[in-house]
């Protein structure tokens, strides 16, 4: 079994619209930062992994075929991953696997979103027959989930609005994130409009345009590699059913075994002293304190007080999205990704103003669908 | 047949498509009535344009002028032309390689209707629509030319010029659903009043509609039972953004009800108290439409009302969510 080592990040500046690209534009600017970055050009990569949110997000049904030019891909192995809203990791989760199994030495794995182009209100409310409309978009979907959280852990409202504000902080030190509130604080996110109840405007995320590429090699890539790689030492996928009884959607059993998967990978055995960062997929602000559960960074029902103590905001303990998170950016086809390669920049010492100082090892976690799609992976900086 | 158990379902959007450079510039030349390709790296010349040179993957470069006449290089026949289609009568879809260009572009020829005045070589110019707005169809489609008299060029029709940045991008899919027979059972219920789930053989597990398979077990979850129609809200959203499909102005209750005698919650609506006061663990009770109005959906139930029992304690209701 081969080490798999990240050699080259890139991304797009996240905005509302960028109507100055098409999408192959977008996924080109990402993949060419990627390439730019592992110093390679198109002909050195052997294959191409690419994901996307569904194909009602955006309206694209097969962009395996309409970007292949774009992303230099012609002559080569192309392989599109279909994970709904934990794509972005499933896809990189895949690109890496083709090199641990020694199959392609040097992978090209790109994400991307163009919600400008579309409307995912329309995209997740369609009139289905047979019952009333009773959908109401991913808010409608999530919030009654938020409210079971809050009722089961007896967290006071100001960990909602204490997550929005500090992820935008953190998106103020980040130049690729989408927003940017200047003068973000608790007032304004507890003024902002109810939306979804017990969802604010402000504890949800941005729609987006943008796009996410990494390059990942082997060992004798990483060797040549003009920057220090990140190393993934452990990497995992889940899937549940979206529907059954007793279903605990609030802290799902896929979400659980697959960080108990990836931190034995990694021989984590007390996550919360033994990862220096976390990126994790945080659409509305409540899921903050529900993941870290889920992963096993607090207690059942304790996940709330590591917020409201500060401990994920940087600074603190456990950082917890420094890039601003899914808070500030969300492309959604590349929002999975956009966790992976954070952490990865993060272990590589390469994320600027929001560096933690010293990160040795993160963690990258994407989810999806009913809360039913998983895809974690731990990323290091020595390689295991 | 339409026996209640199939009804239509469209899924229509219009995207908006940002173009991109390159093919923006493309757009903008069909507008004013002119065919353009691009020239890669290597020297070829692609049109209609690509983005970036499939061969090498890298960018492509200077627009170049192609055209305005062209070769069918290859061709199939439309006997029967559809609505949609750039040309009403009998027609070819031909590949057009325009002059100056190394590729060729999918397109409609009008060779006046019958199939003997197609043939690959055949010598084609364009034929403009008088109006164009910057999509491909301002290209009405391609006529034979003799390749001898000079090829009228259209004029632009507007001031407006340069390239087309967006494109809207209609896109439609009909469906027709087919209810299969487990949700057949529920939903010839709901017409008559009536909730039938199923009962899963071996969790005992009752689940609405029936279901195939039960998901943790994997056999069928079939053995009918009748599940009544008062039941305890688990959790709830107070929706209070507008939307297009919204059943109602906001603010109204979104809610998952779990109806006694099932072991899955239903999504539906609660009215009949102001949203703000919805509890977990309130009790409620279908209010269905008028009896003239029962039909096989869940729809029949119009929403849920409090039925004035007291609350659930929060721990029986906790595990479903
Ligand atoms: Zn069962």
């Amino acid at each position: 079994m081969n080490r798999c080592a990240i050699v080259g990040i890139g991304q797009t500046h996240h905005k509302a619209k960028r109507q100055d690209v098409s999408i192959a534009g977008l996924v080109r600017e990402a993949a060419s930062r990627a390439l730019a970055d592992a110093e390679m050009a198109w002909k050195d990569i052997d294959a191409v992994v690419l994901g996307k949110a569904p194909d009602m997000f955006e309206g694209v049904m097969m962009p395996e075929l309409y970007l292949a030019d774009a992303l230099g891909a012609a002559g080569k192995p192309m392989l599109r991953v279909h994970t709904a809203g934990s794509v972005g990791g499933s896809t990189a989760i895949v690109a890496a696997q083709t090199v641990i199994a020694g199959v392609h030495r040097r992978v090209l794995t790109v994400a991307f979103e163009k919600q400008s182009e579309s409307d995912a209100m329309w995209a997740l409310s369609p009139k289905i027959p047979f019952q009333p409309q009773l959908t109401a978009g991913a808010g409608g979907y999530f919030a009654p989930l938020v409210r079971a959280y809050i009722r089961r852990s007896g967290a006071p409202e100001e960990v909602g609005i204490a997550v929005a504000v500090k992820d935008r902080l953190h998106a103020l030190k980040n130049p690729y994130a989408h927003l940017r509130l200047e003068n973000i604080d608790a007032a304004m996110v507890r003024d902002s409009p109810m939306l979804w109840d017990p969802i604010r405007y402000l504890e949800t995320c941005p729609s987006s345009d943008g796009a996410c590429a990494m390059v990942l090699t082997d060992d004798e890539g990483a060797r040549r590699a003009p920057r220090p790689p990140a190393w993934v030492h452990g990497l995992a996928t889940r899937s549940e059913p979206v529907v059954f009884a007793g279903r605990d959607q609030v802290d799902p059993r896929a979400g659980r075994d697959c960080a108990r998967d990836v931190f034995d990978q990694a021989r984590v055995t007390d996550p919360r002293r033994e990862i220096d960062v976390a990126e994790i997929y945080v659409p509305f602000s409540w899921f903050e304190p529900m993941w870290i559960e889920n992963l096993g960074f607090a207690p059942r029902g304790e996940g709330w007080r590591l917020t409201l103590d500060g401990a994920t905001a940087l600074g603190g303990a456990l950082p917890i999205n420094p890039s601003g998170g899914v808070l500030s950016s969300n492309p959604i086809g590349a929002s999975g990704m956009l966790r992976f390669a954070e952490a990865a920049m993060q272990v590589r010492d390469q994320a600027g103003e929001h560096q933690v100082p010293g990160a040795r090892r993160a963690l990258g976690h994407a989810y999806g669908g009913g809360s039913q799609f998983f895809a974690m992976w731990v990323v290091g900086r020595e390689r295991p | 047949m339409d026996d209640g158990f199939e009804a239509p379902y469209r899924l229509e959007y219009t995207y908006r498509r940002s173009t991109g450079a390159v093919i923006g510039r493309f757009l903008g030349a069909l507008r004013d009535g002119r065919l353009e390709g691009v020239r890669t790296a290597g020297g070829r010349v692609l049109s209609p344009p690509l983005e970036y040179d499939p061969e090498s993957g890298e960018d492509v470069g200077a627009p170049v002028d192609v055209g305005p006449g062209g070769v069918v290089t290859t061709w199939t026949w439309v006997a029967a032309p559809r609505p949609d289609h750039p040309v009403a009568r009998p027609f070819a879809w031909a590949l057009v390689r325009l002059d100056g260009a190394d590729t060729a572009m999918l397109h409609a020829v009008d060779v006046g209707g019958e199939p003997g005045g197609i043939r690959t070589g055949l010598r084609v110019r364009a034929r403009w629509r008088a109006e164009r707005t910057g999509t491909i169809r301002d290209l009405e489609c391609f006529v034979p030319h003799d390749g001898a008299t000079p090829i009228d060029v259209a004029r632009p029709t507007t001031e407006v010029s340069g390239p087309v940045a967006l494109l809207p991008s209609p896109v439609r899919l009909d469906y027709t659903i087919i209810a299969g027979r487990h949700l057949r059972t529920y939903l010839s219920g709901l017409a008559k009043k009536r909730i039938v789930g199923g009962r899963c053989p071996r969790c005992r597990k009752v689940y609405l509609p029936p279901r195939g398979a039960c998901p943790t077990c994997g056999v069928p979850a079939d053995h009918e039972v009748e599940v009544r129609d008062t039941g305890t809200i688990t959790t709830f959203c107070i929706i209070r953004i507008p939307f297009d499909a919204a059943p109602f102005p906001p603010p109204y209750a979104a809610v998952a009800v779990l109806l006694d005698g099932a072991d899955m919650p239903i999504f539906h609506l609660v009215r009949g108290i102001p949203p703000e006061e919805v509890r977990m663990g309130m009790r409620v009770r279908a209010t269905w439409v008028p009896d003239a109005e029962l039909a096989p959906t869940l729809a029949s139930i119009r929403w849920f009302e409090p039925s004035g029992e007291a609350d659930l304690p929060y721990e029986s209701i906790e595990a479903h969510l």
